[in-house]
């Protein structure tokens, strides 16, 4: 599992400031809010650190996962009163796991894989609970990624966001930017949601927290055009990292998706390999539309890894299994709350066991 | 994998109605594939399971079996459970105004849209229902959502609470009720923060929220993607707050159907609302017979309907009919048609709403027929001089050379709008007269009751047999008066060539 790497800052908690002014955007010019102190680059080759999760972090994490999957838990343990596996059983079992938008292929995949291992076996409750969580940490083991996302080898790694509307696209890279800055990274941020209202403005805000830079221009702005500035302005200021905010859009409207496809078109002429990563942002809310939504966006966006959002309601996420399954992404982040400190580096095992409850 | 429940049912159906009689366990494996199919478009586990005993009970019986169609009959009790599951064929109640200001208060998780939704909901009041209408944000977490809100205000030319910095969400209500009663407001809307609802704190605050306000209308926005979580998150905050009823957000996207059964079925709640599209005025009210008709196949073709009326410049579309009506249809009227197409949001959002053009519409979305062809059409007319407008006679070799290099296109491209409009001129010739108002006798007819199977059939066979499928893939002009059977020419049009459809005749 990756970290965010490099220096390690003591992460604050940004609730405390959380309310400050916000910039809104006038000018037609590019408006870019510069940094007071340039922090100096680490070199690359220092050693990788691990990720820096706070212990309450860390409680955050399990308590928003459990809390999201009381159910399959629970669901087991009423499932599972009689002293051995039955066919009864296992059909309840494949009901359980649908309940977490695993999708009814996967959950009948999972059941049949628990069939094999425990069929007429003893099933008692916590024994059909941990042969589950292995069963899910083993599919999902391979998509937990040690693959430092920001040491490419160009100058800056760009990086994309995309997504559907409100999965948390803007929330994500505010985590991210203030992650990075606080682990020593000089970044800038592009805002090229042009389209929603004071969008801008959001990332805006996040850029002045994390105080780094952050390029925006007024609403209905070429949202490829102010990628394009800003990598160019991020090459010039010779950041190590840019993060591009884009536009929500629904994967079947096609003059977006082809908006989507010029911003990546028009990011190339000036970097072939950029972006060296495009993130799709997804609402753990969301049921079997995010296949559809990963099969658009891999198609236009050449998405190449995933982000999960809202993992700290009720919502379970089981799709991430489907979709790892069919379109092998890795999963990069998880976000558990609203604070920064609750976006996390994915963990197979630990979500796994987040989801069946032990 | 991920049909469209549409697509599914349509599948579990066509083995149903190919039949002379169904047994009992007909009806069990067709209603085993209604399960998965309603699982994979969402619809909540419990809700499934309701909805396939009710389904059950019903067509396994003497009823059926001794039906002279037994396929259209399930279809006929499916459809109906449908609707009875997402609130019944009547209208939903419009929104509860009381005396003024009546507040009216969103809620829901967050990036479900509610703010986006509180300014299309402005722009409905004040325009349908003449109410003068102020917004109150009090989301004081997610940076800008303020800033949001003002901005969709100003959109929608209603007025929004001045911001204040650090007040807390209860002291923004109450300052905005004042406000609202000074200021002489119908309507007070007040968006809330977007939380999750095992979130003690927030829900505790939403609560204190409601009792103070008083809301007249507590509404659940909810996105219409969301998966097995629907029942819960709906379930959770109808618990902590008086709930008056639900929108469903992002309607427009190819996710649609399993969350709107899912909420209803566990609140009770009217759905009042779907959201369509970005813009603020993609507001529509929810309509059970609607979307219970999309879930099975038939395509929105209300919607449709509806769309192309909203869409269509009236008075031009008249002078259009009347110009139809002698047999005439030039290159303007074509340009103004494809015009009205990309009103209409474009081919795929037709199509989505057509029945039987499923497969069309797959193939637009894979890319093999490009929504910018009509961008390049209409770029095509518009290099024409008037006089080649109207007369396409005059289009020679060279003329056409012409109007290829101002469009920027080969002339291979024009050649094949000016057959495109020569196929539609021969058709709109064929209408004639009368066709306008034989359609609308159709139209109405068809509204309330269920098409028959040979209509549902006739349906799907014209939309497939039209010459929409074939030519579509590589030859998009030839493919667009076949779409609906000769419908598009009218569509925007005022409906004349709806009847293409195949509404009209039985077979």
């Amino acid at each position: 599992m990756f970290g965010w790497f490099k220096k390690k800052k003591p992460i604050e908690d940004t609730q405390n400031n959380e309310e400050k002014p916000v910039e809104v955007v006038e000018s037609s010019e590019i408006i870019s809010i510069e940094q007071p102190e340039t922090i100096p680059a680490e070199t690359p080759n220092e050693p990788l650190a691990e990720p820096t999760i706070s212990e309450e972090a860390k409680k955050g994490l399990f308590e928003g996962l459990k809390r999201s999957s009381a159910r399959i838990g629970d669901g087991i343990t009423s499932i599972f009163t009689k002293a051995k596996l039955d066919e009864e059983a296992l059909e309840e079992l494949e009901e359980l796991l649908i309940l977490s938008d695993m999708g009814v292929e996967t959950a009948r995949k999972i059941t049949a894989e628990m069939a094999r291992r425990r069929f007429e076996k003893s099933a008692a409750p916590e024994v059909i609970r941990a042969e589950l969580a292995e069963i899910i940490a083993q599919m999902l083991a391979p998509y937990e990624t040690s693959k430092d996302p920001w040491a490419g080898n160009t100058r800056p790694q760009v990086i994309m966001f995309v997504g559907v509307n409100g999965s948390g696209k803007t929330t994500t890279i505010g985590k991210i930017a203030q992650n990075l800055v606080d682990n020593g990274h000089n970044i800038m941020l592009a805002a090229a949601d042009t389209f929603r209202a004071a969008a801008s403005e959001q990332l805006l805000v996040w850029g002045k927290r994390a105080n780094v830079p952050v390029i925006a221009k007024e609403s209905g702005a070429d949202a490829a055009g102010l990628a394009f500035e800003a990598l160019q302005k991020a090459k010039a200021e010779d950041k190590d990292i840019l993060l591009i905010d884009t536009a929500g859009r629904l994967q079947n409207k096609l003059e977006l998706m082809a908006e989507l496809e010029k911003i990546i078109r028009v990011i190339k002429k000036q970097d072939e390999s950029a972006p060296h990563e495009t993130w799709l942002v997804l609402d753990a809310t969301v049921g079997q539309n995010a296949i559809s939504q990963a099969e658009a966006f891999i198609k236009s966006g050449g998405v190449t890894g995933i982000i999960m959002s809202k993992l700290d309601g009720t919502a379970k996420g089981g799709i991430l299994l489907a979709l790892t399954e069919k379109y092998k992404l890795p999963i990069y982040f998880i976000g558990v709350g609203e604070k920064v400190t609750d976006l996390q580096p994915f963990n197979a095992r630990e979500f796994a066991n987040a989801l069946v409850n032990i | 994998m991920f049909d469209a429940l549409t697509e599914k049912l349509g599948g579990v159906f066509d083995n149903l109605t190919g039949r002379g009689a169904l047994s009992e366990k007909d009806v069990e494996a067709a209603l085993r594939e209604v399960r998965v199919a309603l699982l994979e478009a969402d619809v909540a586990l419990p809700v499934v399971k309701q909805f396939i005993n009710t389904v059950k009970e019903e067509a396994v019986g003497e009823k059926v079996i001794r039906a002279v169609k037994p396929g259209q009959q399930v279809v006929k009790i499916v459809h109906d459970a449908l609707i009875e599951t997402l609130g019944g064929a009547q209208e939903p109640e419009d929104l509860k105004i009381s005396s003024p200001p009546s507040v009216i208060m969103m809620a829901g998780l967050q990036g479900s849209g509610k703010t986006t939704t509180t300014g299309k909901l402005a722009l409905r009041l004040k325009k349908k229902d003449r109410k003068k209408v102020l917004l109150a944000s009090l989301d004081t977490r997610r940076p800008a959502a303020m800033e949001q809100l003002a901005i969709l205000a100003t959109q929608a030319e209603v007025e929004s609470l001045p911001i204040v910095q650090g007040q807390s969400p209860v002291e923004i209500a109450k300052r905005a009720m004042q406000a609202a009663k000074f200021g002489g407001f119908d309507v007070v809307i007040l968006d809330t923060a977007g939380r999750t609802s095992i979130d003690e704190e927030m829900m505790v605050e939403a609560a204190n929220i409601a009792k103070i306000a008083n809301p007249s209308e507590i509404l659940l926005v909810a996105d219409s993607l969301t998966g097995q979580d629907a029942v819960e998150t709906a379930k959770r905050f109808h618990e902590r707050l008086p709930l008056t009823g639900i929108i469903l957000t992002r309607a427009d996207g190819d996710g649609r159907g399993g969350a709107a059964l899912s909420m209803r079925a566990v609140t009770g709640l009217p759905i009042k609302f779907l959201g369509i599209g970005e813009k603020i005025d993609g507001l529509d009210v929810f309509d059970a017979r609607r979307i219970a008709g999309r879930i099975l196949g038939q395509g929105d073709v209300v919607a449709l309907v509806e769309k192309a009326v909203e869409n269509a410049d009236m008075a031009a579309a008249e002078k259009m009919a009347a110009k139809m009506a002698k047999g005439k249809f030039d290159l303007d009227d074509l340009s103004m048609q494809l015009r009205q197409i990309q009103n209409m949001g474009g081919l795929g959002g037709i199509m989505g709403m057509l029945p039987g053009a499923q497969a069309a519409k797959k193939a637009l979305d894979n890319g093999v027929v490009n929504e910018k062809i009509i961008t390049r059409q209409i770029a095509v007319i518009s290099s024409m001089t008037k006089k080649e407008r109207q007369k396409p006679d005059l289009l020679n070799a060279s003329r056409r050379r012409r109007i290829a290099t101002g469009a920027g296109v080969d002339v291979s491209e024009v050649n094949k709008v000016i057959k495109m409009h020569r196929s539609m001129a021969d058709m709109v010739k064929s209408i004639g007269k009368g066709g306008m108002k034989g359609l609308m006798q159709k139209m109405g007819g068809m509204k309330g009751g269920m098409p028959s199977e040979e209509q549902l059939k006739a349906l799907g066979e014209k939309a497939l047999q039209s010459g929409a499928m074939p030519p579509m893939g590589q030859n998009m002009p030839q493919g667009l008066p076949g779409l609906g059977g000769g419908g598009l020419p009218g569509l925007g049009g005022g409906l004349p060539g709806l009847g293409g459809f195949g509404f009209g005749k039985k077979k």
